[in-house]
């Protein structure tokens, strides 16, 4: 019986069809499922740190309303996410609790400090551009509901980045000081960006398995190329340097030549020693237990309302 | 702007499925901004000042929940009142700015406190920050939306046409800050022991800063037919809140004096203490790159 349940899970995917939430499906595919669509949530809620530190200081009132309801977006992306996740049995309590505790991860990249308004541009332009890199073959995931949600967040993901590449236009038909901070803040961005992608394949544990299970579309490398061909002219057209000194045009693969990240800073923020990481989490932690009176008093609320047959 | 890439095909060129729209276009479209000649222009701007500022100082405040709400329902609400309030604020800036011969950014950004003109309700520290919590910050979430949509609804029929319109769009909006401080005002006064006491701290907290609202100044008598007096307001905001208050189990405060300096208050430009911090965060970069683009 099991043998024939896992056929037909087998066959669905090899015929790119759907796996939906009521169909049978293996504990590892649920459970490495769950995994990393809960990464991705915590990393929608997480990152509206880094970018939220602007809101305040935004210098001018369309920027700060763009912030705004950009940081807004990752919020909703995390909630549709963490939905995604209870079609599969998971609950999102549960899986906060995970993240402010230390178990689950999520992108490493928001555990670096935005320190000048050109970050919510490059913010933008490169993150929100390797994410999309990352996102867009999920919208073709095995699993039915992360497709869905996949679609809908990668359509405001390009939103996002078109405003943050709009921004960067915009600094740099400015003053010297904002040419400056593009350019600064790019050089601080670019090397997390690649980072994004995970490790090398050589490297990448969780690689060959999510592949089959068709989770994953492709390798970690073949979309840092795809992210680094796509941003070279893009930065040409901006006016600014990507900071690689082996980055360069190679005719004969047709792709950009470029240089490895810094693997170790890689580790060494993934293990938790980023300038932001403890911050982050203690932010989150804070919220979240700030927050419990008033979690307690709507489900307390909502209880008596039940119990007077009011709803 | 073509942007060349893979996912372009994914976006379409269909606006209607943001939340907010990509154009950030001009919502005033049609509305005639000629200044009305029996209107006191001059007070005019002081009146748009008034209310634009109440609405940029809330909206600074309330964006300070972004990521630290109980839950990411609410910190998505409360984006979206503080994101109402924004495009509030800078209609009313601009149609200042119509008299004055400034944009949104100069009045927001270069005006020193003495020339900010909002009440002092919208100004102080609710939270999340140590000046309260989630109960204060919905304590005064419900007065400032119920004051406020008493106010649009007499405003629509404004002798301007642009605080007409402007009253016109902002009414929908206000309605639903009004309905969901409503909900969590009844939702905490009726949950637990503890969201009771907070609820009701919190309350107690915005209250001294309610009578201002009432405070009638002469640049409104300077406009009859164009601005709607305070003083009008306070029936119809102490009989709204009297039913929350009811049916949330709360009790209404004791009415205070508005505490005066001089004999001015907030529409005078005299804040409290926390309004500098507030405007130093606000205005710091603008100020430090002049001749800046954004």
């Amino acid at each position: 019986m099991a043998d024939e349940l896992e056929l037909a899970f087998e066959r669905t995917v090899q015929a790119e069809a759907r796996i939906e939430p009521r169909d049978w499906m293996p504990d590892g595919y649920r459970k490495t499922l769950i995994r990393q669509i809960a990464q991705h949530a915590h990393s929608e809620i997480i990152g509206m740190q880094p970018e939220g530190n602007w809101i305040s200081r935004a210098p001018s009132l369309r920027r700060k309303a763009i912030l705004l309801a950009k940081v807004q977006d990752e919020a909703g992306h995390g909630l549709y996410l963490y939905s995604a996740t209870e079609t599969l049995g998971a609950d999102r309590a549960d899986l906060t609790d995970k993240l402010i505790e230390g178990r689950q991860k999520y992108s490493s990249i928001f555990n670096y400090p935005t320190l000048t308004f050109a970050d919510v541009g490059v913010i933008g332009w490169l993150v929100d551009g390797a994410a999309i890199c990352n996102q867009v073959p999920l919208c073709r995931t095995s699993y039915g509901p992360y497709a869905r949600a996949m679609i809908r967040v990668c359509k405001e993901e390009s939103f996002h980045q078109r405003q943050g590449y709009e921004l960067l236009m915009t600094m740099m038909r400015g003053t010297q000081a904002q040419r400056d901070m593009v350019q600064d803040s790019v050089n601080r961005w670019w090397w997390p960006s690649l980072m994004m992608f995970g490790p090398p394949d050589s490297e990448s544990s969780n690689t060959e398995q999510s592949m089959a299970w068709r989770i994953k579309r492709n390798t970690n490398d073949e979309l840092r190329q795809k992210f680094v061909d796509m941003t070279v002219p893009q930065a040409e057209k901006l006016g600014v340097t990507l900071p690689d000194p082996l980055l360069k045009w190679n005719e004969e693969r047709g792709h950009h030549d470029f240089g490895q990240p810094d693997w170790d800073e890689f580790w060494q923020v993934v293990k938790g020693n980023g300038v932001c990481n403890e911050q982050r989490l203690a932010h989150r932690r804070k919220a979240h237990e700030d927050g419990a009176w008033v979690r307690e008093a709507a489900e307390a609320y909502a209880a008596k309302q039940v119990k007077e047959g009011v709803a | 702007m073509s942007f060349d890439n893979a996912y372009e095909s994914l976006l379409g060129h269909e606006d209607s499925h943001w939340a907010f729209g990509t154009g950030f276009s001009e919502s005033l479209v049609g509305v005639d901004r000629e200044i009305p000649s029996t209107v006191d222009a001059e007070a005019l701007a002081i009146y748009c000042l008034m209310l634009g500022d109440d609405a940029l100082i809330m909206s600074q405040r309330l964006a300070e929940w972004c990521s630290r709400a109980p839950e990411i329902e609410e910190d998505i609400a409360l984006a979206n009142i503080a994101l109402d309030l924004l495009g509030q604020a800078r209609l009313l800036l601009s149609r200042a700015g119509d008299v004055l011969g400034k944009d949104e950014d100069e009045l927001a950004f270069l005006r020193d406190e003495r020339g900010f003109r909002n009440v002092h309700l919208a100004e102080i520290d609710c939270g999340p920050g140590p000046g309260g919590d989630f109960g204060t910050t919905i304590a005064r979430l419900l007065v400032f939306s119920t004051w406020r949509l008493a106010l649009f609804s007499r405003l629509r029929g404004s002798a301007d046409p642009v605080l007409a319109a402007v009253a016109e769009k902002g009414l929908k909006e206000l309605a639903y800050h009004r309905d969901h401080a409503a909900q969590w005002a009844v939702r905490l006064g009726g949950g637990t022991e503890e969201s009771h006491r907070r609820m009701q701290a919190g309350l107690d907290r915005v209250w001294p800063f309610v009578s201002e609202l009432f405070l009638s100044h002469d640049v409104e008598s300077r406009l009859g037919g164009v601005a709607v007096p305070a003083a009008e307001l306070k029936s119809e905001v102490d009989g709204v809140l009297e039913a929350v208050f009811s049916a949330a189990g709360l009790t209404r405060p004791a009415d205070a004096p508005t505490p005066l300096v001089a004999g001015m208050a907030g529409r005078d430009g005299v804040h409290t203490e926390s309004m500098g911090y507030l405007l130093a965060e606000m205005q710091h970069l603008h100020r430090s790159l002049p001749g800046a683009t954004w």
